[in-house]
């Protein structure tokens, strides 16, 4: 039996004034699938995260995570989803440990002393637990951003460019988060105007183009030439 | 939050340096605008003061939501599940605090500027202030998360904050003429409702808001 999609897209339009960013847009993921977007600059690739994540209101059509309309029920789906954006949502003055504590508490958590360290060892922030965040470099804040859903367990998260600014070994640490997340029933939404690590987490491939998703493929009936022909197509045409 | 709020401000302390250093420019500009005419300056001193606690609020509530705008925290904060009223609750202890730190130096150096001895009013007038203060705390948090992520913040925030803040300091600068000449509170007891009146209305409006604000 097929499960219901986690995220469900359906005729999505959000425009800015006479611009219209997204236009069209249809997209199902499911429990434990990771969907790459791919798109050039200014494709609406984090404005459909953002529809996703509550934080802008689509023009047209409709967005559900886990059942919940994100117009809605906005307070249902942020229950259930994590938002790694391009910034990384962390205090400067705070420690790791400080702003994973405000974090968790926000969010209605109450993790122990244990499960704080965990989950900084977690995304290997253990030994800077106590330092403050204006001394990390982007990976690190970035890794720190996570920690905060290694607590909460969200079933959906949304990631845009997450492999950006890392540097190899953050990527790999990443690559295998994100497989272990999806392992454990998750779904999974990322952004990406490179052909980097995202290719290898995901599922599958879809390119955004024209304020629609132009292709929807499997991962694995691609090579890395037909993805870069494809994308050479539609996105950068469109653009 | 108010731990939060607390950590930030002890260890970059932008908020509060800059507010002493302000408020004691501020009784320089006034000690040299008055001269030493004690009658000119008793008539003044109630307005004096809580033009200083004006002032001084309108620049560190404004400062609210700022240290949000770092990393875009602000977006974090409308993801956290939950309540955002808390949110606002949070702030406003925040805030509340910061008042509180800045009115007493300010007193203090009211004291030593004006050489005026407080210590037999203080309880009278810890009264006045701390039911001013909240009325303007209060809203000062509230326009403060509606003009975080405006352009013209700097400027939007104290024109809409003074007009709405005109009926609290009427009251306040009244019950503190009251208690500056030794007549009891019960002398001003019309105008300690007022403001009673205003924290809890203000107060309420703050809470029953903020989630629009936030999500607007």
């Amino acid at each position: 039996m097929v499960s219901e999609p986690l995220i469900r897209v359906t005729g999505l339009r959000k425009t800015f004034g006479n611009h219209r960013v997204l236009d069209g847009l249809d997209l199902d993921v499911r429990a434990g699938e990771a969907v790459a977007v791919l798109g050039a600059n200014g494709a609406g690739k984090t404005t459909l995260l953002k529809v996703l994540a509550t934080l802008t209101r689509p023009t047209r059509g409709t967005a559900t995570v886990a059942g919940h309309d994100c117009a809605k029920d906005p307070e249902l789906v942020r229950r259930e989803i994590g938002l790694v954006a391009h910034s990384p949502y962390v205090y400067e003055d705070l420690t790791a440990a400080e702003n994973l504590t405000f974090w968790a508490t926000l969010a209605g958590l109450r993790p122990s002393a244990a499960e704080r360290t965990g989950a900084l060892a977690t995304v290997e922030l253990e030994r800077a637990a106590g330092e403050r965040v204006r001394t990390f470099s982007a990976g690190m804040k970035r890794r720190l951003s996570l920690a905060r859903f290694v607590l909460a367990r969200p079933r959906v998260l949304l990631l845009d460019e997450p492999f950006t600014g890392l540097d190899q070994r953050a990527k790999k640490w990443l690559e295998e988060h994100l497989a272990s997340f999806k392992a454990g029933g998750g779904a999974i939404v990322m952004t990406s105007h490179s052909f980097g690590r995202e290719l290898a987490v995901a599922d599958r491939i879809a390119i955004l183009a024209g304020g629609a998703i132009a292709l929807d493929t499997p991962r694995g009936a691609l090579s890395a030439a037909d993805v870069h022909r494809l994308y050479a197509l539609h996105a950068e045409d469109a653009s | 939050m108010v731990w939060k709020d607390f950590l930030v401000e002890r260890r970059s302390k932008e908020t509060l340096n800059s507010l002493f250093f302000f408020a004691l420019l501020l009784l320089f500009v006034f000690q040299f605008a008055l001269g030493p005419d004690r009658e000119r300056l008793a008539g003044t001193l109630p307005g004096l003061l809580w033009l200083g606690f004006m002032l001084s609020g309108l620049l560190g509530l404004g400062r609210t939501f700022v240290v949000e705008r770092e990393n875009d925290c602000w977006e974090g904060l409308l993801l956290a599940p939950g309540d955002k009223s808390a949110i606002y609750v949070g702030k406003l202890a925040g805030n509340l605090l910061l008042m509180v730190v800045i009115e007493t130096v300010l007193l203090v150096l009211f004291g030593f500027f004006f050489n005026l001895d407080l210590a037999g009013i203080l309880p009278a007038l810890a009264v006045v202030i701390a039911l001013g203060t909240v009325a303007l705390a209060a809203v000062g948090t509230l326009f403060a998360a509606m003009t975080a992520q405006v352009r013209a913040r700097e400027l939007l925030f104290p024109v809409l904050l003074l007009p709405v803040q005109a009926p609290v300091l009427l009251a306040t600068v009244k019950a503190t003429e009251a208690v500056l000449l030794g007549e009891p509170l019960g002398s001003v007891a019309h105008w300690l409702k007022l403001l009673a009146a205003a924290d809890v209305v203000y107060v309420a409006v703050g809470v029953l808001t903020f989630d629009f604000v936030l999500e607007a």
